[in-house]
Protein backbone atom coordinates (compact mmCIF):
# COMPACT_ATOMS: atom_id res chain seq x y z
CA UNK A 1 0.00 0.00 0.00
CA UNK A 2 2.96 2.14 1.28
CA UNK A 3 4.47 1.94 -2.17
CA UNK A 4 2.11 2.50 -4.71
CA UNK A 5 0.25 5.25 -2.37
CA UNK A 6 4.00 7.16 -3.44
CA UNK A 7 4.60 5.60 -6.86
CA UNK A 8 0.79 7.84 -8.34
CA UNK A 9 1.90 10.89 -7.27
CA UNK A 10 5.46 10.38 -8.37
CA UNK A 11 4.05 8.67 -11.82
CA UNK A 12 1.67 12.11 -11.81
CA UNK A 13 4.62 14.75 -11.58
CA UNK A 14 6.50 13.18 -13.89
CA UNK A 15 4.38 13.39 -16.56
CA UNK A 16 3.15 16.80 -15.43
CA UNK A 17 6.98 17.74 -15.76
CA UNK A 18 7.10 16.02 -19.21
CA UNK A 19 3.74 18.39 -20.81
CA UNK A 20 5.27 21.32 -19.12
CA UNK A 21 8.67 21.36 -20.30
CA UNK A 22 8.70 22.84 -17.18
CA UNK A 23 13.01 24.62 -16.42
CA UNK A 24 15.86 21.98 -15.87
CA UNK A 25 17.18 21.95 -12.12
CA UNK A 26 20.63 23.75 -12.62
CA UNK A 27 22.86 21.81 -10.09
CA UNK A 28 24.67 25.42 -8.98
CA UNK A 29 27.16 23.73 -6.64
CA UNK A 30 28.39 22.25 -9.73
CA UNK A 31 27.92 25.29 -11.88
CA UNK A 32 30.48 27.77 -12.39
CA UNK A 33 30.16 31.48 -13.83
CA UNK A 34 33.72 33.50 -14.10
CA UNK A 35 35.04 36.55 -15.69
CA UNK A 36 38.74 36.54 -17.29
CA UNK A 37 39.67 39.89 -17.28
CA UNK A 38 43.12 41.31 -18.29
CA UNK A 39 45.17 42.95 -15.16
CA UNK A 40 48.45 44.77 -16.75
CA UNK A 41 48.87 41.98 -19.15
CA UNK A 42 47.88 39.36 -16.89
CA UNK A 43 45.21 37.03 -17.44
CA UNK A 44 43.02 36.76 -14.07
CA UNK A 45 40.08 34.50 -13.63
CA UNK A 46 37.37 35.08 -10.79
CA UNK A 47 34.34 33.00 -9.93
CA UNK A 48 30.88 34.59 -9.25
CA UNK A 49 30.06 32.71 -6.24
CA UNK A 50 26.19 33.76 -5.83
CA UNK A 51 24.29 33.25 -9.33
CA UNK A 52 20.92 31.26 -10.56
CA UNK A 53 20.08 30.13 -13.57
CA UNK A 54 16.99 29.00 -15.24
CA UNK A 55 17.06 26.83 -18.47
CA UNK A 56 14.70 25.69 -20.46
CA UNK A 57 15.95 23.04 -23.29
CA UNK A 58 14.86 20.35 -24.68
CA UNK A 59 17.52 18.76 -27.33
CA UNK A 60 14.63 18.01 -29.71
CA UNK A 61 12.93 22.01 -29.82
CA UNK A 62 16.26 23.83 -29.39
CA UNK A 63 14.75 26.81 -31.14
CA UNK A 64 12.07 26.55 -28.20
CA UNK A 65 14.51 26.93 -25.37
CA UNK A 66 15.06 29.96 -23.28
CA UNK A 67 17.49 30.72 -20.78
CA UNK A 68 17.47 33.43 -17.90
CA UNK A 69 20.56 33.79 -15.64
CA UNK A 70 21.17 36.25 -12.62
CA UNK A 71 24.67 36.60 -11.12
CA UNK A 72 25.25 38.39 -7.66
CA UNK A 73 27.59 41.12 -8.47
CA UNK A 74 28.88 41.50 -4.88
CA UNK A 75 29.93 37.66 -5.42
CA UNK A 76 32.97 38.46 -7.52
CA UNK A 77 35.81 36.38 -5.79
CA UNK A 78 39.12 37.68 -7.19
CA UNK A 79 40.74 35.44 -4.51
CA UNK A 80 41.12 38.58 -1.16
CA UNK A 81 38.18 39.42 0.99
CA UNK A 82 39.47 43.37 0.85
CA UNK A 83 39.46 42.80 -2.70
CA UNK A 84 36.14 41.59 -3.20
CA UNK A 85 34.47 44.52 -1.18
CA UNK A 86 36.30 46.91 -3.23
CA UNK A 87 34.94 45.33 -6.41
CA UNK A 88 31.40 45.67 -5.14
CA UNK A 89 31.68 49.60 -4.75
CA UNK A 90 31.03 52.01 -6.90
CA UNK A 91 33.37 52.51 -9.49
CA UNK A 92 33.24 48.42 -10.75
CA UNK A 93 29.70 46.69 -10.37
CA UNK A 94 28.31 49.18 -7.65
CA UNK A 95 26.67 46.31 -6.47
CA UNK A 96 24.26 47.51 -3.15
CA UNK A 97 22.27 49.94 -6.48
CA UNK A 98 23.14 47.07 -8.95
CA UNK A 99 23.17 43.86 -6.64
CA UNK A 100 22.20 41.49 -9.69
CA UNK A 101 23.37 40.89 -13.43
CA UNK A 102 21.42 39.23 -16.28
CA UNK A 103 21.06 37.42 -19.27
CA UNK A 104 18.09 36.56 -20.61
CA UNK A 105 17.91 34.95 -24.07
CA UNK A 106 15.80 36.74 -26.87
CA UNK A 107 16.61 33.81 -29.16
CA UNK A 108 18.31 30.22 -29.30
CA UNK A 109 19.10 28.82 -32.72
CA UNK A 110 20.96 25.29 -33.51
CA UNK A 111 24.50 25.64 -34.33
CA UNK A 112 25.69 24.00 -37.48
CA UNK A 113 27.25 21.02 -35.45
CA UNK A 114 25.30 18.98 -32.58
CA UNK A 115 25.25 19.80 -29.31
CA UNK A 116 25.99 23.87 -30.63
CA UNK A 117 23.45 26.39 -30.02
CA UNK A 118 23.71 30.11 -30.84
CA UNK A 119 22.19 32.25 -28.27
CA UNK A 120 21.40 35.97 -28.64
CA UNK A 121 19.98 37.91 -25.42
CA UNK A 122 20.09 40.67 -23.59
CA UNK A 123 22.74 41.07 -21.11
CA UNK A 124 21.90 43.87 -18.14
CA UNK A 125 25.02 44.66 -16.05
CA UNK A 126 25.12 48.03 -13.75
CA UNK A 127 22.22 48.91 -15.21
CA UNK A 128 22.99 48.79 -18.67
CA UNK A 129 21.49 46.42 -21.01
CA UNK A 130 23.12 45.06 -24.49
CA UNK A 131 22.51 42.78 -27.20
CA UNK A 132 24.77 39.96 -26.67
CA UNK A 133 25.23 36.59 -29.35
CA UNK A 134 27.50 33.75 -28.34
CA UNK A 135 27.72 30.27 -29.31
CA UNK A 136 27.02 27.68 -26.61
CA UNK A 137 27.49 23.54 -26.52
CA UNK A 138 25.52 21.41 -24.75
CA UNK A 139 26.76 17.86 -23.57
CA UNK A 140 25.23 14.91 -21.79
CA UNK A 141 27.25 14.15 -18.38
CA UNK A 142 25.65 11.60 -16.11
CA UNK A 143 21.92 12.31 -15.56
CA UNK A 144 22.48 16.09 -16.39
CA UNK A 145 23.39 18.45 -19.41
CA UNK A 146 26.46 20.58 -19.51
CA UNK A 147 25.84 24.06 -20.97
CA UNK A 148 29.18 25.84 -21.79
CA UNK A 149 30.26 28.86 -23.44
CA UNK A 150 32.03 31.80 -23.82
CA UNK A 151 30.86 35.33 -24.06
CA UNK A 152 33.86 38.11 -24.62
CA UNK A 153 31.93 42.00 -23.58
CA UNK A 154 33.62 45.17 -23.42
CA UNK A 155 33.39 46.38 -19.30
CA UNK A 156 33.44 49.92 -20.68
CA UNK A 157 30.27 49.50 -22.68
CA UNK A 158 28.83 48.60 -18.68
CA UNK A 159 30.49 51.22 -16.90
CA UNK A 160 32.73 48.54 -15.07
CA UNK A 161 35.76 50.27 -13.70
CA UNK A 162 34.51 54.38 -13.52
CA UNK A 163 36.97 57.20 -13.08
CA UNK A 164 40.91 56.27 -13.24
CA UNK A 165 40.22 52.71 -13.94
CA UNK A 166 39.13 53.89 -17.74
CA UNK A 167 42.52 53.08 -18.30
CA UNK A 168 42.88 50.11 -20.28
CA UNK A 169 46.27 49.99 -19.78
CA UNK A 170 45.35 48.81 -16.16
CA UNK A 171 42.61 46.64 -16.61
CA UNK A 172 41.59 45.32 -20.40
CA UNK A 173 38.59 46.64 -21.74
CA UNK A 174 37.66 43.04 -23.10
CA UNK A 175 36.35 40.93 -20.65
CA UNK A 176 35.47 37.37 -21.07
CA UNK A 177 32.94 35.52 -19.41
CA UNK A 178 32.96 31.79 -19.06
CA UNK A 179 29.88 29.67 -17.85
CA UNK A 180 29.81 26.13 -17.94
CA UNK A 181 26.44 25.40 -16.09
CA UNK A 182 24.54 21.99 -15.11
CA UNK A 183 21.04 21.23 -15.02
CA UNK A 184 19.16 17.92 -15.05
CA UNK A 185 15.44 17.38 -15.44
CA UNK B 1 94.47 45.70 -2.68
CA UNK B 2 93.30 43.49 -5.44
CA UNK B 3 89.94 45.19 -6.39
CA UNK B 4 87.04 43.13 -7.15
CA UNK B 5 86.22 42.14 -11.56
CA UNK B 6 84.22 44.83 -12.94
CA UNK B 7 81.71 42.31 -13.67
CA UNK B 8 81.53 41.11 -10.30
CA UNK B 9 81.17 45.21 -9.65
CA UNK B 10 78.40 45.53 -12.00
CA UNK B 11 76.36 42.49 -10.70
CA UNK B 12 76.83 43.28 -6.65
CA UNK B 13 75.68 47.27 -7.05
CA UNK B 14 73.03 46.35 -9.82
CA UNK B 15 71.47 43.15 -7.59
CA UNK B 16 71.57 45.78 -4.87
CA UNK B 17 69.85 48.50 -6.14
CA UNK B 18 67.06 46.21 -7.03
CA UNK B 19 66.35 44.28 -4.08
CA UNK B 20 66.36 47.41 -1.98
CA UNK B 21 64.12 48.93 -4.55
CA UNK B 22 61.74 45.69 -4.54
CA UNK B 23 61.85 45.13 -0.64
CA UNK B 24 60.67 49.13 -0.03
CA UNK B 25 58.63 48.89 -2.82
CA UNK B 26 56.94 45.58 -1.28
CA UNK B 27 56.45 47.08 2.03
CA UNK B 28 54.50 50.19 0.04
CA UNK B 29 52.37 47.73 -2.05
CA UNK B 30 51.03 46.05 0.88
CA UNK B 31 50.53 49.01 2.82
CA UNK B 32 48.12 50.59 0.04
CA UNK B 33 44.56 50.29 1.64
CA UNK B 34 42.03 49.35 -0.70
CA UNK B 35 42.29 48.83 -4.64
CA UNK B 36 43.89 51.60 -6.52
CA UNK B 37 46.02 51.97 -10.02
CA UNK B 38 49.14 52.61 -8.04
CA UNK B 39 48.78 49.54 -6.27
CA UNK B 40 47.84 47.73 -9.63
CA UNK B 41 51.33 48.95 -10.64
CA UNK B 42 53.27 48.49 -8.12
CA UNK B 43 52.51 45.16 -7.96
CA UNK B 44 53.70 44.98 -11.24
CA UNK B 45 56.42 46.52 -10.87
CA UNK B 46 57.50 44.77 -7.82
CA UNK B 47 57.21 41.09 -9.73
CA UNK B 48 59.26 42.36 -12.63
CA UNK B 49 62.11 43.98 -10.36
CA UNK B 50 61.73 40.21 -8.62
CA UNK B 51 61.92 38.31 -12.15
CA UNK B 52 65.16 40.64 -12.92
CA UNK B 53 66.88 40.14 -9.57
CA UNK B 54 65.93 36.33 -10.14
CA UNK B 55 67.65 36.18 -13.36
CA UNK B 56 70.81 38.90 -12.34
CA UNK B 57 71.46 36.31 -9.64
CA UNK B 58 71.91 33.44 -11.91
CA UNK B 59 73.97 35.12 -14.60
CA UNK B 60 76.28 36.47 -11.39
CA UNK B 61 76.11 32.70 -9.87
CA UNK B 62 77.38 31.46 -13.70
CA UNK B 63 79.77 33.92 -13.50
CA UNK B 64 81.02 33.57 -10.11
CA UNK B 65 81.39 29.70 -10.39
CA UNK B 66 84.23 30.31 -13.31
CA UNK B 67 85.87 33.86 -10.81
CA UNK B 68 87.62 33.26 -7.84
CA UNK B 69 87.07 36.35 -5.72
CA UNK B 70 90.32 37.63 -4.52
CA UNK B 71 91.58 36.32 -1.19
CA UNK B 72 90.54 38.87 2.17
CA UNK B 73 94.02 39.84 3.40
CA UNK B 74 95.37 37.94 6.14
CA UNK B 75 95.12 41.39 8.54
CA UNK B 76 91.63 39.32 8.82
CA UNK B 77 90.91 37.08 11.38
CA UNK B 78 90.02 32.90 10.85
CA UNK B 79 86.82 33.46 12.08
CA UNK B 80 86.25 36.76 10.42
CA UNK B 81 86.85 35.22 6.98
CA UNK B 82 84.42 32.23 7.56
CA UNK B 83 81.79 34.54 8.66
CA UNK B 84 82.13 36.71 5.55
CA UNK B 85 82.14 33.64 2.98
CA UNK B 86 78.75 32.20 5.57
CA UNK B 87 77.06 35.24 5.44
CA UNK B 88 77.81 35.90 1.30
CA UNK B 89 76.89 31.87 0.43
CA UNK B 90 73.45 32.89 2.74
CA UNK B 91 72.82 36.29 0.46
CA UNK B 92 73.61 34.15 -2.46
CA UNK B 93 70.92 31.73 -1.13
CA UNK B 94 68.08 34.66 -0.25
CA UNK B 95 69.13 36.19 -3.66
CA UNK B 96 67.22 32.98 -4.91
CA UNK B 97 64.64 32.10 -2.47
CA UNK B 98 63.06 35.40 -1.87
CA UNK B 99 62.20 35.66 -5.95
CA UNK B 100 61.11 32.34 -6.18
CA UNK B 101 58.57 32.42 -3.25
CA UNK B 102 57.36 35.57 -4.37
CA UNK B 103 56.92 34.18 -7.71
CA UNK B 104 54.95 30.96 -6.72
CA UNK B 105 53.03 33.11 -4.27
CA UNK B 106 51.81 34.96 -7.15
CA UNK B 107 50.92 31.87 -8.90
CA UNK B 108 49.28 30.30 -6.17
CA UNK B 109 46.95 32.93 -6.26
CA UNK B 110 45.92 32.44 -9.18
CA UNK B 111 48.26 35.67 -10.85
CA UNK B 112 50.69 34.69 -13.56
CA UNK B 113 53.68 36.73 -13.99
CA UNK B 114 53.94 38.81 -17.26
CA UNK B 115 57.40 40.22 -17.64
CA UNK B 116 57.18 43.72 -18.54
CA UNK B 117 53.48 43.02 -19.27
CA UNK B 118 55.20 41.08 -22.45
CA UNK B 119 56.58 37.68 -21.94
CA UNK B 120 54.40 35.23 -19.91
CA UNK B 121 56.47 33.10 -17.74
CA UNK B 122 55.80 29.49 -17.02
CA UNK B 123 52.79 29.05 -14.48
CA UNK B 124 54.77 26.00 -12.41
CA UNK B 125 52.31 25.46 -9.95
CA UNK B 126 47.91 25.59 -10.16
CA UNK B 127 46.16 28.65 -8.13
CA UNK B 128 45.47 27.17 -4.84
CA UNK B 129 44.08 29.34 -2.25
CA UNK B 130 45.39 26.84 0.43
CA UNK B 131 49.07 27.43 -0.28
CA UNK B 132 48.61 30.83 -1.01
CA UNK B 133 48.82 32.03 2.80
CA UNK B 134 51.57 29.21 2.93
CA UNK B 135 54.03 30.85 0.00
CA UNK B 136 52.68 35.11 1.64
CA UNK B 137 54.53 33.72 4.64
CA UNK B 138 57.33 31.91 3.47
CA UNK B 139 57.98 35.08 0.79
CA UNK B 140 57.30 37.37 3.80
CA UNK B 141 60.09 35.69 6.44
CA UNK B 142 62.49 34.97 3.78
CA UNK B 143 62.77 38.89 2.83
CA UNK B 144 63.00 39.77 6.85
CA UNK B 145 65.50 37.06 6.83
CA UNK B 146 67.51 38.46 4.22
CA UNK B 147 66.59 42.21 5.58
CA UNK B 148 68.51 40.96 8.62
CA UNK B 149 71.52 39.76 6.47
CA UNK B 150 71.46 42.58 4.59
CA UNK B 151 72.10 44.86 7.46
CA UNK B 152 74.78 42.69 8.91
CA UNK B 153 76.25 42.65 5.54
CA UNK B 154 75.87 46.60 5.46
CA UNK B 155 77.15 46.94 9.25
CA UNK B 156 80.71 44.76 8.46
CA UNK B 157 81.21 47.46 5.11
CA UNK B 158 81.12 50.21 7.53
CA UNK B 159 83.19 48.34 10.15
CA UNK B 160 85.64 47.85 7.47
CA UNK B 161 85.47 51.07 5.64
CA UNK B 162 85.41 53.10 9.09
CA UNK B 163 86.90 51.07 11.69
CA UNK B 164 89.57 48.48 10.78
CA UNK B 165 89.95 50.73 7.84
CA UNK B 166 91.27 47.90 6.00
CA UNK B 167 90.39 48.83 2.41
CA UNK B 168 88.40 46.07 1.83
CA UNK B 169 84.82 47.63 1.24
CA UNK B 170 87.24 50.03 -1.81
CA UNK B 171 87.56 46.73 -3.28
CA UNK B 172 83.98 46.77 -4.26
CA UNK B 173 82.69 50.13 -4.77
CA UNK B 174 82.65 51.23 -8.27
CA UNK B 175 85.97 53.23 -9.22
CA UNK B 176 85.82 55.18 -12.95
CA UNK B 177 89.31 56.12 -12.23
CA UNK B 178 91.35 52.92 -11.64
CA UNK B 179 90.13 50.59 -14.15
CA UNK B 180 93.42 48.69 -14.94
CA UNK B 181 95.41 45.77 -13.97
CA UNK B 182 94.28 45.35 -10.48
CA UNK B 183 91.02 43.38 -12.14
CA UNK B 184 90.27 39.88 -12.25
CA UNK B 185 88.60 39.35 -16.30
Amino acid sequence: MRLSRHLLPASMLAIALAVSAAPLRTDVAKSTVSAVFKQMNVPVEAKFRKFSAQIDYDAAKPGAAKARVEIDTASLDVGEADMNNEVAKKDWFNAPQFPKATFVSTSIKAGAAGGQLTVAGKLTIKGKTADVTFPLTVRTAGTGQVFEGVLPIRRLAFNIGEGEWKETSLVADEVTIKFSVIAAK
Amino acid sequence: MQRYARAAIVFHWLIAVLIVGAFALGLVMTDIHGLTPTKVRYYSWHKWAGVTILALAALRLLWRLRNAPPDYPDSMQRWEKTAAHALHLMLYVFMFGVPVSGYLYSLAAGVPVVYFGVLPLPSLIDASPALKPVYSAIHYWLNMGMAALVALHVAAAFKHAFITRDGIVQRMLPSWQCTTSKEIV
